[in-house]
């Protein structure tokens, strides 16, 4: 059986906003890559729609679709951005 | 003596590279950077500072919102400060970008750049701003006269996984 874990996803701007809390906790795989990762938020009913042009950062950098998370990573959302 | 006297209250002025990266909370100025930026041998320097407008697409805007990932914006900026270096061949770089409240005309980015010659600045300037447009986890929410607020549309930064030249 493959083992699972919880892993807080950090949220910022308009998705903090929607989803009324800076971080949400999800479930995955052990094993389980970036683009995994997505396909379960996509199912999350707060942010699922939201995920369109967002990308996914692990431990502060912005990670390729292929990249495995690991337990304990920093995830983080982050929309399109806007700085300047 | 003088000379030395003048070091010694700018010691990081014999210093090159990434003066300093950033994000901050508090109030923001050309001149806070300036201080720091350029060596002896740098005849040029070039500042930018980015600044809240009052409109925008025909509304009146009083002020803005910057929401932020700090931890991660600030390693950004230090990779694309450290990028501009390499790829023009300049002195210093120093760039800061404050998050927070901010109200029409105060300043929300200042890059600065010293060079041997105006070119490399000039270019390595423009390369500094155009790519935290791109990459760096930062977002604006323009708060109107009326009262309504709303997020500006950003840039998807999901093209490659890093900038130009990153790990």
């Amino acid at each position: 059986m493959t083992r699972t874990f919880r892993i807080a996803v950090r949220l910022f701007a308009g998705h903090r906003e929607s989803v009324g809390a800076s971080e949400l906790e999800v479930e995955i795989d052990e094993g389980s890559t970036v683009e995994d990762l997505r396909s379960v938020l996509a199912s999350h009913p707060a942010i699922g729609s939201l995920l369109g042009g967002a990308a996914v950062a692990l431990n502060r950098r912005y990670a390729e679709s292929h990249v495995v998370v690991s337990e304990g990573d920093e995830v983080a959302i982050i929309p399109p951005v806007a700085g300047g | 003596m003088f000379d030395a006297g003048r070091e010694a209250s700018h010691p990081e002025r014999v210093r090159s590279g990434v003066i300093v990266a950033g994000i901050t909370e508090t109030e923001l100025s050309a001149a806070d950077l300036l201080h720091d930026i350029g060596t002896a041998a740098d005849g040029a320097v070039v500042v930018f500072e980015g600044r809240v407008r009052d409109h925008n697409e025909g509304m009146k805007v009083v002020g803005l919102h910057y929401d932020g990932y700090p931890e991660m914006a600030d390693e950004v900026l230090g990779q694309i400060a450290g990028e501009a270096i390499e790829k023009y061949e300049v002195s210093t770089v120093g760039v800061r970008h404050r998050i927070g409240n901010l109200a029409p005309g105060e300043v929300s980015l200042v890059v600065a750049v010293s060079a041997g010659h105006r070119g490399p600045a000039y270019e390595a300037s423009r390369f500094v701003i155009e790519e935290l447009k791109v990459w760096l986890p930062i977002w604006k929410k323009e708060v109107y006269a009326d009262g309504s607020t709303g997020w500006l549309e950003g840039q998807a930064a999901s093209g490659p996984a890093e900038p130009e030249g990153g790990p």
